[in-house]
């Protein structure tokens, strides 16, 4: 079969090019009620009372909820967090009230009703207000919280929610046995996933005590787990449904929405109620992606091979911790980006302050960790005049290494960093780096910078898929991983049809996610579907093969084992003309005389991840992820010396990818990985005032790429190295362009403009104020 | 002048079918659309303040941003959605250069395409980026979304 490697259409691609692709917002039963959120527009306030009156007089209200009616507490690792603001309020932009009514129209007139009357606090507006001496503190209770996901460590009447270290060899040693050390500092503002559907969710209690809710979301049963929790329901009770998602970027990983859908419908008796983020709300209310700040020193020998690291990045997480403590240990583990570093020490800090508070982002902390290691080496191959890409293959990371947390790499778990590295240079017209005039105050640049990624899950996320056969021997495929624009459900439905030998058309696959219907699968994150689900499905499939050669070797009077398959037949290995259709066997074998046994044959498969473990406290020492994928991603820029504006010419990226499944779903995902990439670091960037308001909630203000400031060229290349372990070896790529293209972006401007720029996002003005000094 | 805060009914073409709808008059076409009346939910809220155009459908061949017009202000006029599209080239072209993956911004960009495709004179990359750019796509690189706009909206380079 030649359906792996081959360009496929997405299977709901007819239905997303006629309108007919159906969104969480597209399916309304009619009689929903609408729930809005009252925002506080303090960052940081007591709640000293608040008047709902006005608000519960509007025509067609049914109710007003405020934090004094919720007592629970949320949150993925700590749980801080309230989904109604009580007692103060952390960040502008945070629930305080939720007005359920008939219609929109009617809850947004009395939520503009409800009155807050505040008495303001000091505002940690910054990581160093938060961390100095006496700071305000945003949660007074840290290092009291009950915690769902151990590890975490707190600091008691501190704004640090959580720190990670990660020690390897002797970074003290290691920097004394260095010739050179370059030291770096970086600033990196929160960012914000800006899917294009907005988020949303809606909720109803059904008499029977079932709750049944439908979410855009990348993490259905994760919903359903904690909404269980959190209200002391069964896990069985609560029913969450995902249909297409209109992008994600671990934004949706998030649950905040079903929570309040899940308490707007209680108050209101079980109806359905809908709640939808306006996108302002979508920006300042829902999670953010961390902002960063970061130094890095590194020290290596005078030819160029790295000796030591030595790290402290500190995370703005907002106003909760959310997944931040695992998104450090993320850091932490992969510090050292792909390169080989004998000696090691690193600290990660997850700080709060009155920000809205932060989720995981595309990359899951690896962009805006990479940027950091990635200033530095090329600041590093600046001092020692080398050739920044020389220098990053020389120091590439190899099988038989091992990682900062002592993780042992191998052949198949670690892709292969020097031979992206050599497509590259013929791929970009490699130059060196060298700064070439290109007419009056204009210059051309390239810069380079590596990634790589593993996935920092959970040691054991699982998966399943479920496959039903129809009467014509065409296949029902059933699996958890939602459908948010990767084609994850194609891919699944690609790795089936090779093990059946059927052609993908006869895969049917269940579009939308039931948590009471599909099995199990962790979160739609982390690049993982590919390896989890595929592996999954390929069980299945064998699963499913099984079957139909047991049934087949009772009508043909013969072993299952002298029985093999193909064309939608079950035949006899030495003599084919011997055979059965799958679809006679399908829902059972029928005798000529009637009688039939078998029933209708389905593929059971299921996976859960091996040998991973949680990080040791004190060394930091751990296996985080199943593999490492690797690649090396350039630009090439123009630039006017006068006016420092630029424009992009080329982007490239070339990554290991394993085994590519669908190459055009492949290369669109790394195309538009490398466009929200060099987004992030050319223009993105929220903005606060003094007193801690979010500035900029819309995409007037907050811009992200449009049509035309893309780069001249994309261009794409992947080596395929396998991941023995994964279906086809395939390795995860879904993440990973985002991840060193800012920070080749701004090697490469850093070099045009003769100055550091290390602060994102990087403007024409920033440009201008980083090179101010001289000019 | 109609009442300015009861329902009224009014009447438009919706994808060739004359419609009447009941309708409050500070309703946006977006809204209007997507309702339970009309249940045509290809036009996608994004921002609802004309920032995004995945709402974007054609007003007598132009695009519009339904979420800045009132519905009022669109009466007897002829309204084309996405679902009005009938195998129009630009359909074809989005499948062709794979030019979406979570597929939330299209009928926005898909609608934009069609109007260009109307009026190859007038084409041009230019002009193409230009109308493009009042449309955001988080997902992918844009390029492809340019293939697959150009390839009908200026056939010939
Ligand atoms: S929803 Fe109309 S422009 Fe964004
Ligand atoms: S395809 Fe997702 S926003 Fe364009």
């Amino acid at each position: 079969m030649t359906i792996i490697g081959t360009s496929v259409p997405r299977k709901e691609a007819p239905n997303k090019v006629t309108g007919r692709a159906r969104y969480t917002d597209d399916i309304n039963v009619p009689g929903t009620l609408n729930a809005v959120i009252v925002p506080a527009n303090k960052a940081h306030a007591k709640i000293v009372s608040m008047e709902t009156e006005a608000a519960k007089n509007v025509p067609g209200v049914k109710a007003v909820i405020t934090g004094q009616d919720v007592s629970v507490l949320c949150g993925d690792v700590t749980e801080d967090r309230p989904p109604l603001a009580r007692d103060k309020v952390r960040y502008s932009g945070e629930p305080v009230a939720l007005v359920v009514a008939r219609d929109e129209m009617a809850a947004h007139r009395a939520a503009s009703l409800v009155k807050v009357h505040w008495q303001d606090l000091p505002v940690v507006n910054t990581i160093r207000d938060a961390l100095r001496d006496n700071a305000p503190l945003v949660h007074e209770k840290n290092g009291e919280y009950a915690v769902a996901t151990p590890p975490v460590y707190p600091k008691k009447r501190s704004n640090i929610a959580d720190e990670a270290n990660v020690t390897k060899g002797d970074a003290d040693q290691g920097m004394k046995n260095s010739d050179v050390k370059v030291h770096v500092r970086v600033s990196l503002p929160q960012i914000d996933h800006a899917a294009m559907e907005p988020r949303i969710a809606k909720a109803e209690i059904l008499a029977d005590g079932r709750v049944l809710l439908h979410a855009s979301t990348q993490a259905p049963f994760e919903v359903q787990k904690l909404i269980a929790k959190y209200f002391k329901l069964n896990p069985g009770q609560v029913i969450v449904t995902a249909p297409l998602v209109g992008g994600a970027f671990g934004g949706k990983a998030a649950v905040q929405l079903e929570i309040l859908a899940y308490l707007a419908s209680k108050a209101v008796g079980g109806q359905m109620v809908r709640i939808v983020n306006a996108r302002e709300g979508d920006m300042s209310t829902s999670p953010l992606g961390m902002g960063l700040e970061a130094e890095v020193t590194l020290g290596a020998t005078r030819d160029g091979h790295l000796q030591a690291a030595q790290m402290r990045f500190y995370m703005d997480i907002g106003a909760y911790t959310d997944s931040a403590p695992r998104i450090a240990r993320a850091i932490a583990a992969q510090c050292t980006g792909p390169y080989r570093i004998a000696n090691v020490h690193t600290d990660v800090f997850c700080v709060y302050t009155n920000h809205t508070y932060t989720t995981a982002f595309r990359g899951f902390g690896h962009m805006p960790m990479t940027f950091a290691i990635e200033r530095a080496m090329d600041e590093l191959a600046h001092t020692l005049h080398m050739d920044p890409l020389d220098l990053r293959e020389m120091n590439a990371i190899r099988p038989n290494d091992v990682t900062p947390t002592k993780a042992r790499l191998t052949r198949s778990n670690l892709g292969d960093l020097p031979q992206c590295i050599e497509k590259m240079r013929p791929l970009i017209d490699w130059n060196g780096g060298k700064v070439q005039s290109v007419g009056a105050h204009r210059v051309r640049v390239q810069g380079v910078a590596a990634f790589w990624k593993t996935s920092s899950s959970p040691p054991n996320a699982v998966s399943g898929a479920l496959v039903t056969m129809n009467s014509d021997g065409s296949v029902n495929l059933s699996t958890g991983a939602v459908e948010f624009g990767p084609g994850t459900k194609t891919t699944a439905a690609q790795i089936l049809a090779e093990k059946l030998r059927i052609p993908l058309d006869r895969v049917y696959v269940h579009e939308d996610v039931n948590t009471q219907v599909d099995p199990e699968h962790w979160k739609t994150v982390a690049s993982l579907s590919t390896y989890m689900v595929g592996r999954a499905v390929v069980d299945a499939a064998n699963d499913l093969i099984g079957q139909l050669k047991s049934l087949a070797a009772a009508v043909l009077r013969c072993s299952p084992d002298d029985l093999d398959y193909g064309e939608e037949k079950i035949f006899v290995r030495d003599d084919p003309s011997i055979s059965i259709k799958f679809s006679d066997l399908a829902l059972g074998y029928k005798y000529k005389e009637g009688d039939s046994i078998g029933g209708q044959l389905m593929g059971r498969g299921r996976f859960i991840i091996r040998h991973l473990n949680l990080l040791d406290e004190e060394t930091g020492h751990g296996r985080p992820g199943p593999a490492w994928t690797v690649g090396i991603q350039a630009v090439e820029v123009e630039y006017d010396e006068e006016t420092h504006q630029y424009r992009i010419l080329k982007a490239a990226t070339v990554l290991d990818a394993g085994r590519v499944i669908n190459p055009a779903v492949a290369a669109g995902q790394v195309m538009g990985g490398m466009n929200m990439g060099l987004g992030v670091a050319s223009r993105e960037g929220v903005h606060y005032d003094a007193q801690g308001q979010f500035l900029n909630q819309q995409f007037r203000s907050y811009k992200v790429m449009r049509m035309g400031e893309q780069p001249q060229q994309y261009l794409v290349e992947f080596v395929e190295n396998p991941q023995l372990d994964s279906p086809f070896g395939a390795r995860p790529i879904g993440e990973h362009a985002v991840l060193a293209i800012g920070a080749a972006l701004a090697n490469a401007l850093s070099r045009a403009a003769d100055v550091s720029l290390n602060t994102l996002p990087i403007t024409p003005e920033q440009i201008w104020r980083e090179r101010g000094a001289r000019l | 002048m109609k009442s300015l805060t009861r329902p009224e009914q009014i009447s438009f073409n919706v994808n060739g079918e004359p419609r009447d709808v009941v309708i409050y008059p500070g309703e946006t076409l977006l809204y209007t659309l997507r309702g339970d009346a009309l249940g045509l939910t290809g036009a996608k809220p994004g921002c609802e303040n004309g920032d995004c155009g995945a709402c974007t459908v054609l007003v007598n061949e132009i695009p519009v941003k339904s979420c800045m017009v009132l519905t009022p202000e669109v009466e007897d006029q002829a309204i084309t959605t996405v679902e009005g599209l009938q195998n129009a080239p630009i359909q074809q072209a989005f499948l062709d250069h794979n030019a979406f993956q979570c597929g939330y911004c299209t009928s926005g960009f898909l609608m934009v395409g069609h109007a260009l495709s109307q009026d190859v004179d007038n084409g041009s990359p230019e002009r193409t980026v230009e109308w493009l750019r009042s449309n955001i796509c988080r997902c992918t690189g844009y390029q492809e979304i340019y293939d697959a706009v150009s390839s009908v909206a200026h056939p010939n380079g």
